[in-house]
């Protein structure tokens, strides 16, 4: 049997398949159907100072080969998951990833300190949702801005510090870059590709936001593209999503630079996808022979 | 007892109006389903499931029963489904409907909003009435079925062409003036259920609605397919539910539409 564990920013992983924000929920709904400490980890919906209401509806739409959503952060708030969900969840023998969200600087940076006398292992920032009217991507499409959240972040976060990067921008690397200057732990991409589908009958959006962000195996290269690029550019480890449905694709991400993947839309259609991505990858590795699953990560050979 | 995933062969898969089917599962979870539950159903491999309610079951012989309306690409490939072939079911899922202690419940559906209500209407010992609603008379699905479980059932069309040249609504209005009633269950567009709360709410009789909503993961993880509900005069009590999970059925004093 191959080694699973992974390490990120010094937390170690009992293996890289990681349940994606906003997808997964606190981990309950799941819990009815398997055990989460199968799980290298759990990234928990997006959770913001106050407690959000989150988009009218609908919210979500399916596309080719993926889906568009736009829930807008949907949340209890940080100190109903800091009393409620972070403790169970820690129960359940997973990694738990609190991830955050924020209209402003210094949302973001209350979220984080309020975080680090909580169990939870590790903060990922998503200064990527498309999906809010103030903050969110603002603050992952320009290089000062995000360079600036971080900054306020990393000062008072006691956790290891994870930056989730959008996808929506002309040079992914120079985020990275930025974010990495300032303090970054570690670096997760991709958030959803921006995304519109109108109804033929009415002439409508079908989502109620207009727009939403695209998910699924739709944008599967794109992300591969962008971890490869990013995981160039700089030395933390890098996690990588979007579109991952198969084991196939989780070592393709790996071998694209990543340290460990998360999986999100695919959960929708198969609530066990995680489980199977895990196994099929385990099996790949006894298979060929590959003692550790961290030595796939950057092996791409490019021409 | 929770929802599951789990492999159910099809018994029969067959058109009983134009673009309204009618299929039969074998499964063995069927002894857990409750009236008015739903089931996330994979088609042809695509991103997201759909969500199809419970139309009735045989807990003796497992056997689910659930009838659909082609809507869409996902119901089109259901609707070519074979006897003998296999789908892939989650569930069952969410909340159904209570009708226990109900003297007098009236059942109000529009369209395929009239599926979700037969399996209820039948646990109530033949003392529900049903005012079922459709486009046309050639769209009347489950006349026969309401006919055989129900004291009475009325309809009305939206041409005129089968029984009130009208509104369900028109009929509620006139059920309720007429006869006793202690329980309202309703499943059909959102206009209708909004109307059917407005009537009932307000002259102290209980009613259930079932919503419909466009679902991802259909547990509530993903809190896609959410609606409005609190008091709409304390600011403090609204919330977003989700669908799949608080509901489908959910008592209409609590919906802000």
């Amino acid at each position: 049997m191959a080694n699973m564990k992974v390490s990120i920013a010094g937390v170690e992983f009992a293996n890289p398949v990681i349940a994606a924000s906003g997808t997964f929920g606190f981990g309950r709904e799941y819990s009815e159907l398997f055990a989460l400490n199968n799980l290298g980890g759990i990234s928990c919906k997006g959770t913001t100072l106050q407690p959000r209401l989150g988009n009218d509806t609908p919210r979500i739409a399916e596309t080719p080969s993926g889906m568009i959503n736009s829930v807008g952060l949907q949340n209890p708030g940080i100190d109903f998951v800091i009393k409620h969900e972070i403790p169970w969840l820690k129960k359940q023998g997973t990694r738990v990833i609190a991830n955050i969200a924020g209209n402003t600087p210094e949302d973001y940076a209350a979220v984080a300190e309020k975080l680090s006398d909580t169990e939870a292992d590790m903060v990922e920032m998503n200064i990527s949702c498309p999906n809010v009217k103030h903050g969110g991507a603002a603050f992952g499409t320009s290089c000062d801005a995000a360079a600036a959240v971080t900054r306020g972040v990393r000062r008072v976060c006691k956790k290891p510090l994870m930056v989730k990067l959008s996808p929506n921008v002309t040079n992914i690397g120079d985020i990275a870059a930025a974010v990495e200057a300032e303090g970054a732990d570690a670096i997760s991409l991709i958030n959803t590709i921006t995304g519109m589908r109108i109804d033929l009958r009415t002439r409508r959006p079908i989502l109620k936001n207009n727009t939403g962000g695209l998910s699924g195996p739709a944008v599967f290269p794109v992300a591969v593209r962008m971890v490869w690029e990013v995981s160039r550019r700089v030395k933390t480890p890098v996690v990588g999503m979007g579109g991952i449905s198969k084991w196939e694709d989780a070592v393709e991400m790996l071998l694209a630079g990543a340290t460990a993947v998360q999986v999100g839309a695919a959960n929708f259609s198969d609530p066990y996808a995680c489980i199977k991505i895990l196994s099929g990858l385990e099996k790949y590795l006894d298979d060929n022979g590959i003692a550790n699953v961290s030595e796939l990560t950057g092996k791409v050979q490019p021409w | 007892m929770g929802y599951t995933k789990y492999l159910s062969p099809v018994l029969s898969n067959v058109e009983i109006a134009p673009g309204f089917f009618d299929i039969r599962l074998e499964t063995p979870q069927v002894e857990q389903t409750g009236a008015g539950q739903f089931y996330q159903i994979l088609c042809d491999g695509k991103p997201l499931r759909r969500p199809i309610s419970v139309c009735g079951f045989d807990k003796e012989k497992n056997i689910l029963r659930m009838v659909y309306q082609v809507r869409g690409e996902g119901t089109a490939w259901l609707s070519g489904v074979k006897p003998g072939q296999v789908l892939d079911l989650l569930g069952p899922l969410g909340h159904g409907f209570s009708v226990k202690g109900a003297q007098n419940p009236v059942f109000v559906g529009g369209g395929i909003g009239t599926p979700p209500l037969l399996g209820t209407a039948a646990l109530c010992g033949g003392q529900a009435d049903a005012i079922l609603g459709y486009r046309t008379a050639d769209a009347a699905i489950l006349l026969e079925d309401f006919e055989k479980i129900c004291r009475k059932v009325y309809t009305a069309t939206d041409d005129g062409s089968l029984g009130h040249h009208g509104l369900v609504t028109d009929l509620l209005s006139r059920r309720l003036e007429e006869g006793p009633c202690d329980l309202v269950c309703a499943c059909g567009p959102t206009p209708m259920l909004k109307a059917v709360a407005d009537m009932t709410v307000g002259r102290g009789i209980k009613c259930q609605v079932s919503l419909e909503q466009r679902m991802g993961c259909g547990i509530g993880a993903c809190v896609c397919c959410v609606c409005k509900v609190g008091d709409p005069k304390d600011p403090d009590t609204i919330r977003h539910a989700q669908v799949c999970r608080y509901g489908p059925v959910i008592n209409a004093k609590e919906v802000i539409w």
